[in-house]
């Protein structure tokens, strides 16, 4: 398995990005609308880390359009990248690591689908992906590091190393990772999508500045004026923000750094049923969550208003 | 408190053995389970002054005992933290070299602390049992200045062959490490449930240096799939202590990592 040289061509990706209307108007609009966007065969970068900030919101809509070849990459991949799985979505996955977390062990999804070879899941380190997305942030081909070197992890993207021009060291040349489309759910945004996030930022502002389109979901839209009185909390710029939409609890069940808490029962739920009929419960949990529900209101619904306010008063209290 | 302080159980061992090699005034990579159950208690006993990095790209955190994080990419992980860097950035403080030490842990490990979390059997495409992959595990035997594993001791895991370098340690020994590019760090402690290994400074081969109370180098022989080397000047180690267990089971009273 080698990577694309489409995934790090700096000048391909530059031009497009000249091409590319950098409005500083409106954006404000329809989940259905935002995820119109995504082509099939596109490679698309999910923000977020494990079960924080991630776009899950996004992450539905587009499920519910019955993409087909995408590439998926993200840090640390949880059980939205099973989703994208199981519904036929996805032809590799890329990632440091995938799963939910320690009590919940190997996913039998991942096992499933990659050791039949249906879906190849294309590993990096961790680090070596956050440079990935940061080498194509800063519009470069690739950048020098320390890390992977020596380990098998080299071969699967086939990973080169440069020698020091100035100390003759040999330095891994990590190459960037220029996506089609980057969805990212941030704590609050204008309409205009300049973006604020609170708590940890993962690697969400370098996906934005490395994506060809960016898709994203926000809990709150603030006025400009407050983005103005608080600029420095702006981690990325309206002019980088394709399509906008206001989505509260757009991470949920996942959590929202300081807004709301984790769901770990109904992580335990999934997986159990995944434990006890495989692969077709993740259909059956489709059905239920993403295709089922017309509205992100009815999606909510489906857990509840206690639900979410318990979630909101845990996440709080985790900040205070 | 339900089990008794003389009962000890394995992720206590390792955490109060782990906790027993952060030095105060130094810094550490660390995991969520028994590495920061090792980190939490060395800051309680020793180490007032050992900051903790996370791979969540969190510096410093004060986690609330009695709410530990079961990722390290939760709000429970960051819980008043000094500073959230972001991933990049916190491992990037890795590779400047400002983290003396890291803790990972792994499926395989080989008498030179190669680890493999990526896959067992088969091929890299076509594995027999496809696990969750490296994470930040690689940049932290990459990066640190020494890497403590921690890990449970049994035979299939202390394998003569990994069957795929996720995280090299010393690679094939000697000088390898080095002459792949790797010019700093290395694996420097196997903390297990039957001792604690070194690596010899010239071969850079695993070498039993202590055993826990109640241990043999034949229970080590018999549970280890390589060739077992002993120091020769090979120790007990202290069991742990009711103060070190009491700090442990009060910062998890669920004991959800014990």
């Amino acid at each position: 398995m080698t990577i694309s040289p489409r995934e790090y061509d700096f000048q391909a990706a530059r031009l497009r990005l000249e091409q590319k209307p950098k409005s500083s108007g409106e954006k404000l609009t329809t989940l259905d609308d935002a995820v119109a966007r995504v082509s099939d065969g596109d490679h698309i970068a999910f923000g977020g880390c494990l079960f924080s900030r991630t776009p899950l919101a996004l992450v539905r809509q587009l499920l519910r359009r019955r993409p087909k070849s995408l590439t998926i990459s993200r840090n640390l991949m949880c059980y939205e990248g099973e989703w994208c799985m199981v519904a036929g979505a996805v032809d590799k996955v890329v990632t440091s690591w995938m799963g939910i977390g320690l009590p919940w062990g190997l996913s039998k999804i991942v096992r499933e689908y990659v050791e039949s070879g249906r879906v190849p899941m294309e590993e990096w380190s961790h680090l070596a992906l956050g440079l990935r997305y940061r080498a194509a942030a800063m519009g470069v081909s690739f950048l020098p590091s320390l890390t992977m070197l020596g380990s098998g992890l080299m071969d699967v993207g086939g990973s080169k190393t440069i020698d020091c021009p100035y100390t003759g060291e040999k330095l891994l040349a990590v190459p960037a990772l220029f996506p089609d489309v980057a969805m990212l759910h941030v704590h609050r945004a204008d309409r205009f999508g300049n973006c604020q996030i609170d708590g940890y930022p993962h690697m969400d502002a370098d996906i934005a500045k490395a994506a060809a389109t960016v898709l994203v979901t926000a809990e709150e839209i603030v006025s400009e004026e407050e983005i103005r009185l608080h600029p420095d909390r702006t981690v990325i710029p309206g002019f980088i923000v394709d399509a906008l939409v206001h989505v509260p609890y757009g991470s949920y069940p996942h959590e929202c750094y300081g807004l709301y808490d984790a769901e770990p029962d109904h992580f335990s739920g999934y997986v159990e049923g995944i434990t006890q009929r495989g692969a077709p419960s993740v259909q059956e949990y489709l059905e239920r969550y993403v295709y089922g529900p017309a509205t992100h209101a009815e999606y909510l619904a489906l857990f509840g208003e206690a639900a979410l306010a318990d979630a909101s008063r845990r996440g709080r209290e985790l900040v205070t | 408190m339900s089990v008794p302080a003389n009962s000890v159980t394995v992720n206590e061992l390792l955490a109060v053995m782990g906790s027993r090699e952060l030095k105060d005034n130094t810094t550490v990579f660390t995991g969520v389970g028994t590495p920061m159950m090792a980190s939490g208690l060395a800051q309680r006993m020793h180490a007032p002054r050992l900051t903790m990095v996370i791979e969540g790209g969190i510096v410093g955190p004060r986690w609330k005992p009695g709410s530990l994080p079961i990722s390290t990419n939760e709000m429970r992980a960051a819980y008043r933290a000094q500073m959230l860097p972001g991933i990049t950035d916190a491992f990037l403080l890795a590779q400047r070299g400002f983290l003396d030490v890291g803790f990972i842990g792994g499926a395989q490990i080989d008498r030179y602390g190669n680890l493999n979390t990526t896959a067992i059997g088969g091929s890299y495409d076509r594995p027999k049992v496809r696990l969750p992959g490296s994470g930040g595990a690689n940049d932290i035997i990459s990066l640190c200045r020494a890497v403590i594993i921690l890990t449970a001791h049994e035979k299939r895991r202390f394998s003569e062959t990994v069957d795929f370098i996720t995280s090299p340690g010393w690679l094939e020994g000697r000088d390898s490490r080095r002459k792949r590019g790797l010019l700093f760090g290395g694996v420097s402690r196997v903390v297990t449930t039957l001792g604690i290994f070194g690596f010899d400074a010239e071969s850079r081969r695993m070498r039993l240096e202590a055993l826990h109370a109640g241990v043999t180098v034949e229970d080590v022989r018999t549970n280890t799939g390589f060739e077992v080397q002993v120091s020769d000047t090979l120790t007990t180690t202290k069991p742990p202590s009711e103060e070190e267990l009491g700090i442990l089971r009060m910062l998890d009273p669920a004991r959800q990592f014990l």
